[in-house]
């Protein structure tokens, strides 16, 4: 029933069923047939239906142990955890690229089912683009890594999974992560449907903007989850090391995060309409680039997939075809396009339009930092590489107006501010700002940190005396203000929040430049003193886990004589996998994180020593903190009443009128 | 406020942060861009101090020794490329890759002493990497099956055949 | 904005990913033809000259030789580092069988005992026209060599002209070696 090929059967009828959805609402559209075009919601659906039953197939293998398949005897074993059976599926090559269509397929299917509002031929051409990109990673799935592919004979037990894999937090990460990258295939689909239309309106933007959102939302969490991992699991005390595969997915970010914005711009005001379908082209063709670059080995990563260059020429044309394809549509229609809105600089149109500038030389930057090594050898030959403090000093500088301009951008009317008027509503905000100037400098050192943790605390404070001066706090009643934050747009609230959590995040980022460590090999019963603290090793002690071998140290950390913990940070001997893992020992009080390491045992008896890495992370935990409240406040903003029921009908029947 | 003007100022904004982008850009890459040198190039001409670069060569033979500077584990080791060897410490927990006789790329700075200090070294064959030819004459000699799951990883080459004389 | 300047300016998103897309594929094909490796070490002795050495031969197989007996030869000589413990050598000689019917080829024992390497080299026929043993190592640090099998071609007088570091092929020696072979 749920067997291997059956699977496999499942995956090529839905590469079919993908084709068609790509081939027949197309042509329907061409010929005004709405026969056809009404087909496209039920090829999507039973796409989606046909590929999570093959999803379905892959998990019921692992879970049955069936080592006769060759994916699951590589990656699982007979004494893995139940948990880790079912997400080791998408902890390899073969198993993450199902996923990834899977997801696809389910936008699809969330297109057919919340997009009822949109003009059928709209829709039509929606679905037949993502059943296009749908088709092209299926197939790629089928011919170059089958998931399903036997072994014969088929070995008693599996190989088991890479310890480091086994960790709940990375088994979530790539079903989120993989959700935002290819949550913006929807605006890029929107995109090219409207470049084939060749009309962009304030109704298109409207549509568009919840799917971009929605991605956004998916990306910010699995970076931040992403960073968070390798933090606790990697056990180098970073949480970014600005390595291929992260600034795979912090490109999108930057651009889908554009998108965003500027797709407002779209709805508001009809301005912006080349830019945004490029920008929407532009993330979709990032988030699948990134992926292709880090598959193929071109990228040298530390979380490294096995690369093989002959899968990367498939995933090439793949790509060139996809990316290629929108870009000449774009190139070829794109000069039809017009804007109409007129608008001042100084307007919060304005700010959208410097917002956008912003974020894309930003990502203009890491694309060149991420690029040049490999150009660089491929024209010139030499070996170089490009590491942190290149991404350092070119970013950081370019974040402080970006920084400067959220707190000042959402208080700006439409079409033309007037300055002082503007300025009068961020008085409050500037005073607090320069109340954190002040407590920047006390607490912080270095001039990019200082300047970063002021202007976060600028954009906090703007972001909230803005809610708070709309929802009338201070000049009205409490039953006024009560009846303006129910009134007050849940969008409203959503962009103060998602403010909010950039500000936060940013105040993590500050702290942890503050952040000191140090490598000490010390007896049993020496203390080190690091940031104030006295961090003594008690004990060390060997114990058997399950599948491995410990030796776990017990570490008490003291300040000012009171004890504030005791840590127990581990180092892990997999036998089977002849592989060792370090269990970090982390203590937060969401203030500091004080974070243990144990390394190498070193001499016997006496003169038994021990190297330790200890960490004292100031204000760590803000970190993804704000990415969760960045995604909660795009969340907050999907729930609102505008987004959910699209367009207003009356632009809803011109369309289906013009259609 | 007209189409043209507004265009302008869309153009100025766009040229400035483009502008400084580019310049901050070719700034960082100018004094942070990370090049491969070799201990000999490392001896010709020595970076300045506060200059990163990475290291690439072989390490010596009965080189590598552990010294203690105040409480703090360091290892000692030399790294050659046949002309000249150079003196690299490094404070922490080498990889499981490392091994004597053995390529290592090294990321760190030249002292004045003309000694290295590294941040990081890294093993040149990672546990993933494994060439074409390796799988096929593992699978050929019976070592491994891929059906049955990833290759062993490359520091237990040598020991699955006839355990290494030299050294 | 006139219609023209539009159409070059949406135009350009194309241009460039174009640009980048031929470089992937130039990448990706060196990749798979080994001549592209993001992960190599530059060898920095190519276009010297070899350095000075003299070594002993395996028992049974001759004697060693020397850095003169190498510059002295009147064709270029493809020099090949092994040792007895190492896979990708054993992977590699079937290709070097194959490469030895087009020029001679040097080998050189890295760290090996030299009975285990004499019984290596013969045990489905020897490639190498002379071979000699680097008991220590010594030798293969003056060469630079960063672990085994690698190969230098070095061209009559003792210039070495290519360095590969991976387990040579017939591939390989149609796309890197006989080129420079033509070049000479």
């Amino acid at each position: 029933m749920f067997g291997p090929e059956q699977g496999h059967f499942a995956l090529a009828l839905a590469c079919v069923l993908a084709l068609v959805q790509f081939a027949v609402p197309l042509w329907g559209a061409s010929r005004r047939d709405a026969r056809l075009v009404g087909l496209a919601p039920y090829l999507a659906v039973s796409q989606l239906i046909a590929l999570g039953y093959s999803f379905l197939c892959l998990i019921m293998c692992a879970v049955g142990d069936d080592f006769s398949v060759q994916n699951v005897a590589a990656n699982s074993a007979v004494s893995k955890p139940l948990l880790y059976k079912i997400t080791g599926v998408w902890g390899n090559h073969e198993g993450s690229v199902l996923l990834w269509t899977l997801i696809l397929a389910a936008c699809g299917g969330a297109v057919s089912l919340f997009g009822r509002n949109l003009p059928d031929i709209l829709r039509g051409r929606v679905l037949a683009i993502l059943g296009g990109v749908s088709a092209g990673f299926q197939m790629f799935c089928l011919l170059t890594s089958d998931p399903f592919e036997r072994v014969f004979p088929a070995p008693m037990d599996g190989q088991g999974m890479n310890p480091l894999l086994q960790d709940p937090g990375l088994a979530f990460h790539p079903p989120i992560l993989y959700t935002g990258y290819v949550g913006f295939a929807v605006p890029f689909a929107f995109a090219v449907a409207a470049l084939i239309e060749g009309r962009v309106d304030a109704a298109w933007g409207r549509w568009v903007r919840p799917w971009a959102v929605a991605a956004w939302c998916f990306l910010t969490c699995g970076i931040a989850l992403g960073s968070w991992w390798s933090y606790y699991v990697l056990g180098w005390g970073g949480y970014w090391f600005w390595d291929p595969v992260e600034n795979a997915s912090l490109i999108p970010w930057l651009t889908g995060t554009a998108l965003v914005h500027s797709a407002i711009v779209v709805e508001k005001r009809e301005g912006l309409k080349i830019w945004t379908v490029l920008l929407a082209i532009a993330t979709f063709s990032f988030s699948l680039s990134g992926t292709f670059l880090v598959r193929s080995g071109i990228l040298n990563s530390v979380h490294a997939f096995a690369n093989d260059p002959a899968r990367g020429v498939f995933i090439l044309a793949l790509l060139a075809i996809v990316i290629g394809g929108s870009l000449a549509l774009f190139a070829w229609r794109a000069p039809s396009l017009t804007s109409t809105g007129l608008f001042s600089p100084i307007s919060r149109e304005g700010s959208l339009v410097l917002n956008n500038i912003l974020l894309c030389s930003i990502c203009a930057v890491v694309v060149t930092g991420t690029m040049y090594p490999p150009f660089m050898q491929l024209l010139a030959g030499r070996t170089i590489s490009v590491g942190k403090p290149f991404f350092d000093a070119a970013t950081i500088p370019l974040t402080l107006p970006l920084l400067l301009a959220m707190g000042v951008g959402t208080a700006l009317p439409w079409k033309r501010a007037q300055l002082a008027r503007t300025f009068s509503h961020l008085y409050a905000a500037a005073g607090i700002a320069a109340i954190g100037v002040v407590l920047c400098f006390w607490r912080l050192s270095g001039i990019m940190p200082i300047a970063c943790g002021a202007l976060a605390i600028w954009v906090i404070a703007a972001s909230a005396s803005d809610v708070l001066r709309r929802i009338g706090i201070g000049h009205t009643s409490p039953r006024g203000v009560w009846e303006r934050m129910k009134n007050l747009p849940r969008s409203s609230w959503g962009a103060a929040l998602a403010h909010i959590g950039a500000g936060i995040t940013v105040l993590g980022l500050c702290g942890m430049s503050q952040a000191q460590h140090a490598i000490v090999e010390i007896h049993i019963g020496e203390t080190r003193s690091l940031g104030g603290d006295a961090w003594t090793l008690l004990d060390v002690h060997d114990y058997i886990g399950p599948n491995y071998k410990a030796m776990q140290a017990d570490l008490a950390i003291r300040h000012n004589g009171k004890l504030v913990t005791i840590l127990h940070p581990e180092k892990r001997d997999f036998t089977t996998q002849s592989q060792t893992t370090t269990e970090v020992a982390i203590h937060t009080n969401f203030i500091t994180d004080l974070y243990g390491v144990i390394g190498d045992r070193h001499g016997t008896g006496k003169d038994t020593t021990y190297v330790l890495r200890l960490h004292r992370n100031p204000l760590a935990p803000w970190m993804w903190l704000g990415g969760l409240v960045m995604a909660i406040g795009g969340a907050f903003s999907l729930s609102d009443r505008r987004m959910r029921i699209g367009a207003p009908k009356r632009a809803a029947a011109r369309n289906m009128a013009r259609a | 406020m007209t189409r043209k003007t507004r265009r302008l100022w869309i153009v100025i904004a766009c040229l400035a942060c483009v502008g400084s982008a580019a310049a901050l850009t070719l700034r960082a890459f100018s004094s942070n861009i990370v090049f491969f040198m070799a201990p000999s190039q490392v001896k010709a001409s020595p970076p300045s101090p506060d200059r990163p670069i990475r290291l690439g060569g072989m390490v010596m033979a009965g080189s590598l020794h552990r010294i203690n500077e105040n409480g703090t584990p360091v290892n000692a080791f030399q790294v050659t490329d046949g002309q000249a060897a150079v003196e690299v410490h490094y404070t922490g927990i080498l990889p499981d890759l490392f091994r004597e006789g053995q390529s290592v790329v090294a990321l760190g700075t030249v002292q004045k002493d003309g000694g290295f200090t590294a941040s990081e070294v890294l093993a040149k064959h990672d546990e993933t990497y494994m060439p074409k030819e390796v799988a096929d004459e593992l699978k050929r000699t019976g070592k491994w099956d891929p059906r049955f799951g990833k290759a062993p990883d490359a520091s237990s080459w040598d020991t699955m055949t006839a355990k290494k004389a030299g050294g | 904005m006139n219609a023209t300047r539009r159409g070059i300016l949406t135009a350009v998103p194309i241009i460039g990913a174009g640009v980048l897309g031929v470089g992937f594929w130039r990448m990706l094909s060196d990749m798979r033809s080994g001549a592209f490796d993001p992960r190599a070490i530059k060898n920095p002795n190519v276009g010297k000259p070899i350095p000075s050495f003299a070594m002993p031969g395996l028992p049974g197989l001759g004697d060693g030789f020397t850095d003169a007996e190498l510059k002295a030869q009147h064709r270029p000589v493809l020099v090949n580092f092994f040792a007895s413990w190492c896979i990708p050598c054993v992977a590699e000689m079937p290709g070097l069988r194959a490469i030895s019917r087009n020029m001679p080829i040097w080998g050189i024992a890295y760290e090996d005992k030299p009975e285990n390497a004499a019984g290596f080299v013969q045990r489905d026929g020897s490639p190498y026209a002379r071979v000699a043993s680097d008991r220590h190592g010594r030798v293969a640090i003056d060469w630079g060599v960063t672990g085994v099998p690698e190969s230098f071609l070095v061209a009559p007088g003792g210039r070495i002209i290519w360095h590969g570091s991976a387990a040579l092929d017939p591939q390989i020696y149609e796309a890197e070696i006989r080129p420079r072979l033509a070049g000479l």
